[in-house]
C-alpha cells in the first residue's frame, strides 16, 4: 500500500528515488504529457460553462485522480515512491529543506527568475520546459515575491471548519469547504501557494515544476482532513447540475471514474499521520 | 522524446473547449467614452498601450467563431500575440500567465503578463 508521506521528513534515500522517477518520466515524455493536461483543463474550465479540472466542485476529485495517475506512472518508475506531500502552512519559509539542493532546489535567481541549483535546474540539462506559454525554456521560480506570506495553520484551520463541501452557483464564486480550499474566496489556500511559488507555477502550466504535485498532494490530504472532521458532509451537487460533475457523473478526460469512486483515498493511499 | 509539445497541448486544449458551448458573440466596437456595444454584457471597453516597451491592447471580441477559448468574449494581445485571458463569476481577470491571481481588469492581466514575461515573447495561441 501506498503512504504518502510529509517531505519534511524523507530520507535522504527517499528524496534521491523521487526525483531519479521524476527525472525518468521526464527524460521518456510521460512528463509533459500531465503538464499538457493540466493546461488544456486550466484554460477551458469557465465559471459559466463547462468546468471539471478547477473552479468547481470536481477540483478535489479531479486534482485526486490526476495526482493518482501520476503517482502510478512513477512507480512503473520506482515501485517503492510514493508522493510526498508538502505542508506549506508549516513548512513555509524559502530556508525549508524542501528547497535544499538535494531535493528541488531554490528559488530563481533575480534576473530572469531561473532556478540555478538542485536537479532541476536548466543547467543541469535534464529539466527542459517544453510545454510552455511563453519562450523560456527553463524553471523559473520566485519564492515568497508574488504574495509575501503562505497560509497559517490557523487559515487552514478555518477553511477545514466550513461544513458544506460546495454551494451554487459551483464556481469561483461559491462559498463552502471547496472554493475557501482552492482559494477564488476568502483567506485563499490553493491559489494563493501558486502565486507564492511563483515562475511557472503561478500559469496555467504549473505542474512543470515538481512542487506541483506535492502541493496538490496537500490539499488532497486537507480534503481528507475534511472528511473526517465532517462525516456527515456528502460532496456536492448530487445530481442534475449543467456544467458541473454531480457525485455520480463521470469525469473528464478519463471518463471512467466519479467523484463518488474518489471519496475514499484509502481504497489507493495512505497518509503517515 | 516524443513530440509532446506545446502543438500537442494546443491540440488537446482545443479539442476540449470545442466541446465547450460557444457564446454567441456579435461584432462589438468600443467607443471612445469606455462604453461598449456587442459583446458579453459587461465586456470592458478596448484598450491600447505601450507599457514596459511592449504593446499591449485589449478589445472585445469578434464573431466569426474563430474565439474558442475560455469565456471568449474579450481578447488580449501582447505585441501582437493573443494572450489566453478568462473572466471569473466576480468581474475579475486571469490570464494563463498568471492563472491563480485574480486583477481587476483585462488591461491589469495584460501588464501582469509584461511583468511575468520579463521580456520573453508570448507563444502564439493556437489557430482555432
Amino acid at each position: 500500500m501506498t503512504v504518502r508521506k510529509n517531505q519534511a521528513s524523507l530520507t535522504a534515500e527517499e528524496k534521491r528515488r523521487f526525483v531519479a522517477a521524476l527525472l525518468e518520466l521526464k527524460r521518456n515524455g510521460r512528463y509533459d504529457a500531465f503538464v499538457t493536461t493540466h493546461n488544456a483543463f486550466i484554460m477551458g474550465d469557465t465559471d459559466n460553462g463547462e468546468r471539471t479540472g478547477h473552479r468547481s466542485p470536481s477540483f478535489l476529485p479531479w486534482h485526486r485522480r490526476f495526482l493518482l495517475e501520476f503517482e502510478r506512472a512513477l512507480q512503473s518508475v520506482d515501485a517503492s515512491v510514493a508522493l510526498p506531500y508538502w505542508d506549506w502552512s508549516t513548512d513555509r519559509s524559502t530556508r525549508s529543506s524542501l528547497w535544499a539542493p538535494d531535493f528541488l532546489g531554490g528559488t530563481g535567481r533575480s534576473r530572469d527568475g531561473q532556478v540555478m541549483d538542485g536537479p532541476f535546474a536548466a543547467s543541469k540539462g535534464n529539466w527542459p520546459i517544453n510545454v510552455r506559454v511563453d519562450g523560456r525554456t527553463y524553471l523559473r521560480r520566485a519564492l515568497g515575491a508574488g504574495v509575501r506570506e503562505l497560509p497559517t495553520p490557523a487559515e487552514v484551520d478555518s477553511v477545514l471548519a466550513m461544513a458544506t463541501y460546495d454551494m451554487a452557483p459551483w464556481n469561483s464564486a461559491s462559498d463552502g469547504f471547496r472554493n475557501h480550499l482552492e482559494g477564488w474566496r476568502g483567506v485563499n489556500l490553493h491559489n494563493r501557494v501558486h502565486v507564492w511559488v511563483g515562475g511557472q507555477m503561478a500559469t496555467g502550466v504549473s505542474p512543470n515544476d515538481p512542487v506541483f504535485w506535492m502541493h496538490h498532494a496537500y490539499i488532497d490530504k486537507l480534503w481528507a482532513e475534511w472528511q473526517r472532521r465532517h462525516p456527515g458532509s456528502p460532496y456536492l451537487p448530487g445530481g442534475g447540475t449543467p456544467n458541473v460533475v454531480d457525485l455520480g457523473e463521470t469525469m473528464k478526460p478519463w471518463n471512467d471514474t466519479t467523484p463518488a469512486a474518489l471519496l475514499d483515498h484509502t481504497a489507493h493511499y495512505t497518509f503517515d499521520a | 522524446m516524443p513530440e509532446l509539445t506545446r502543438r500537442h497541448a494546443l491540440a488537446v486544449a482545443a479539442a476540449l473547449t470545442a466541446a465547450a458551448p460557444l457564446a454567441a458573440v456579435p461584432a462589438a466596437r468600443a467607443d471612445d467614452d469606455g462604453h461598449h456595444h456587442g459583446g458579453t454584457p459587461g465586456s470592458p471597453a478596448a484598450f491600447d498601450e505601450i507599457y514596459k516597451g511592449r504593446r499591449i491592447q485589449g478589445r472585445p471580441a469578434s464573431g466569426g467563431g474563430h474565439h474558442h477559448h475560455g469565456d471568449g468574449g474579450y481578447g488580449v494581445f501582447v505585441d501582437g500575440v493573443e494572450l489566453h485571458v478568462m473572466r471569473n463569476a466576480d468581474g475579475s481577470w486571469i490570464s494563463v500567465i498568471s492563472h491563480y491571481d485574480p486583477v481587476t481588469t483585462p488591461r491589469a492581466a495584460a501588464r501582469a503578463a509584461v511583468d511575468e514575461l520579463q521580456g520573453a515573447p508570448l507563444l502564439p495561441f493556437p489557430a482555432n
